[in-house]
């Protein structure tokens, strides 16, 4: 049901753990429904330097992880705010539809990430782009 | 690489003797066993014959077998056929929380048209009270449906007082025996019950095929229509070849029942001690002993179900859990849930199913593998970290308890 892509990423993950010194963190989902991401990143100048994860969730999940942690590494973070959760399954190659709504909150963690190192740096925060639903239905 | 298939009670591989015995009714011996020629009356024959050897196997009247398609169908032709049949005396019926959904989507569906239903709750075993049952029944109670063991968590239900009971109150009583026919012994007369299915597929024999027991006088309304098969209790020209391999399964595993299931348990119980043992934060869902010889079912806390089963099957090793992702819906298992777990607990549930072909070595494989696939999820998950202190364990003393006291 998962592409050769996405048990890739599932299998070797990219970029797992926690920078310890982040200047940013993003935490999204809920362990009732089965699915937590944390993202923290380190970010010089206006470029993301570095991104890791952690998740608790499923399969996609943790490849939806991986990936958005390499997608995001160098990209600017006008640029990181423009990947959304359907672009990181589309670079997975797809996910079933099923998982699209519960475990595809890649992105959702990263703009979290973002969102926070923005608030530290005391900056004005971009046009809301977030919404990190709670419920288990969707988000 | 290597394949140790633990999934047992999903369904299991079929005999060899079983399916050789299959083959001539899927080729010469075709013939429909509701005609009158000489080939009709080999496989009436051979239907009479299989209906023999399961009527036998659990201690009942040849007659009062109806095969079925599945367990799944038997489950429903048992709860709808009852409900109707007696719907002018009571509209009451009564149920576990627990149930296969072939039970509490039947059940659920009759309350849809009408009838109410009492789904009861379990103890943190998955045990269903007798106590409970007897509160329950009303003036208007018709039915009681309880499975004999649970597919989910092995625990075994007290079915002999519940039988008890239901009789003292004159209802009729049906279990969902799927899980345990031919896997330990299942004397009708001896349950007390008054219908019980069954499913091939469960104990080496084909899928496509099951059974009702119905006892002599207990009505059951025709769920399938059409011609007279079955005694004129379900229609449908009877699948002559799963029936069968259903029987002649079900008559091998009955003559190897007893060194089975010691086996089994013998198994079980090594694979329960060695994960409690090696891997810390886990807990074993169901009865410690009053459990299914071949069930062993765990939560690990931090990780999800479904990352569990691909990495398991990375390695060969197939599994199932009761994460929502592997129910099929956004809830983990009703039947975790129903015990007091905790979501985010029964998102992390494995349940190893031991069977026929399972080896020490096997076992002796999944416990070298599993606190590795386990410390490696853990290290991925948020947290994660927290495993290692104590504090931040989120099960209760009396939780923490029954991991220990299983250990001990």
């Amino acid at each position: 049901m998962y592409t050769d892509k996405v048990m890739d990423h599932f299998t070797n993950p990219r970029n797992v753990g926690e920078i310890q010194d982040a200047d940013g963190v993003g935490l999204v989902g809920n362990p009732i429904c089965g699915d937590v991401m944390k993202i923290t990143i380190k970010v010089e100048g206006d470029r993301i330097k570095d991104a890791k994860f952690k998740t608790f969730g499923c399969g996609a999940a943790i490849a939806v992880s991986s990936m958005v942690t390499e997608l995001v590494l160098g990209k600017t973070l006008e640029e990181a705010l423009e990947i959304s959760n359907k672009a990181v399954a589309d670079a997975l190659g797809g996910l079933p539809p099923k998982k699209m709504h519960c475990s595809n909150l890649g992105a959702d963690a990263l703009k979290k990430a973002i969102e926070d190192y923005i608030e530290k740096q005391g900056k004005d925060l971009p046009e809301s782009r977030f919404d990190s639903g709670q419920g288990c239905e969707d988000s | 690489m290597k394949l140790v298939y633990l999934d047992n009670a999903a369904t299991t591989k079929p005999r060899q003797a079983v399916a050789e015995a299959m083959l001539p009714f899927l080729g010469e011996r075709y013939g429909n066993p509701s005609s009158i020629y000489s080939i009709a009356r080999d496989a009436k024959a051979a239907l009479d014959e299989a209906r023999g050897k399961v009527a036998k196997a659990i201690n009942a009247h040849p007659e009062e077998i109806i095969f079925a398609g599945s367990g799944t169908e038997a489950d429903n032709m048992a709860i709808k056929g009852v409900a109707y049949a007696h719907s002018r005396r009571g509209k009451h019926i009564i149920t576990s929380a627990i149930e296969h959904h072939a039970v509490l989507d039947s059940v659920k569906r009759l309350e849809r048209r009408g009838f109410q239903a009492t789904f009861l709750p379990v103890d943190s075993y998955g045990m269903v009270d007798p106590k409970d049952v007897e509160a329950a029944i009303t003036d208007d109670t018709v039915l009681i449906s309880i499975m004999h063991a649970n597919n989910e968590v092995g625990t075994i239900q007290p079915i002999e007082a519940i039988a008890h009971i239901a009789k003292n109150h004159g209802v009729l009583f049906h279990t969902d025996a799927v899980q345990t026919t031919g896997h330990i012994p299942i004397d009708v007369r001896q349950l007390g019950v008054d219908l019980l299915s069954l499913s091939g597929h469960k104990f080496k024999g084909p899928k496509g095929v099951g059974a009702l027991w119905v006892k002599k006088g207990v009505k059951v309304e025709r769920y399938i229509d059409g011609g007279g098969q079955e005694g004129n209790r379900r229609a449908g020209t009877e699948n002559v070849a799963g029936i069968v391999g259903l029987a002649l399964a079900l008559e091998l595993a009955a003559g190897e029942l007893e060194q089975e299931t010691a086996r089994l348990t013998k198994l079980r119980d090594y694979l329960i001690k060695g994960v409690t043992e090696r891997i810390p934060h886990v807990r074993l869902n169901g009865h410690p002993t009053k459990r299914l010889p071949g069930n062993a079912s765990f939560c690990f806390e931090f990780i999800e179900g479904e990352s569990l089963l691909l990495s398991l099957d990375k390695v060969g090793i197939c599994g199932s859990s009761g994460s929502a992702c592997t129910s099929g819906s956004l809830e983990p298992s009703h039947v975790l849930l129903a015990m007091g777990l905790p979501h985010e607990i029964a998102h992390g549930s494995l349940r190893l199913s031991l069977g026929h072909e399972t080896t020490p070595q096997d076992i002796g494989y999944v416990l070298e593998m599993l606190p590795g696939i386990v410390s490696r999820l853990r290290a991925m998950s948020p947290f994660g970290e927290e495993v290692s202190s104590s504090s931040a364990c989120s099960c209760t003393q009396e939780e923490h308890h029954l991991v220990k006291s299983h250990q001990s």
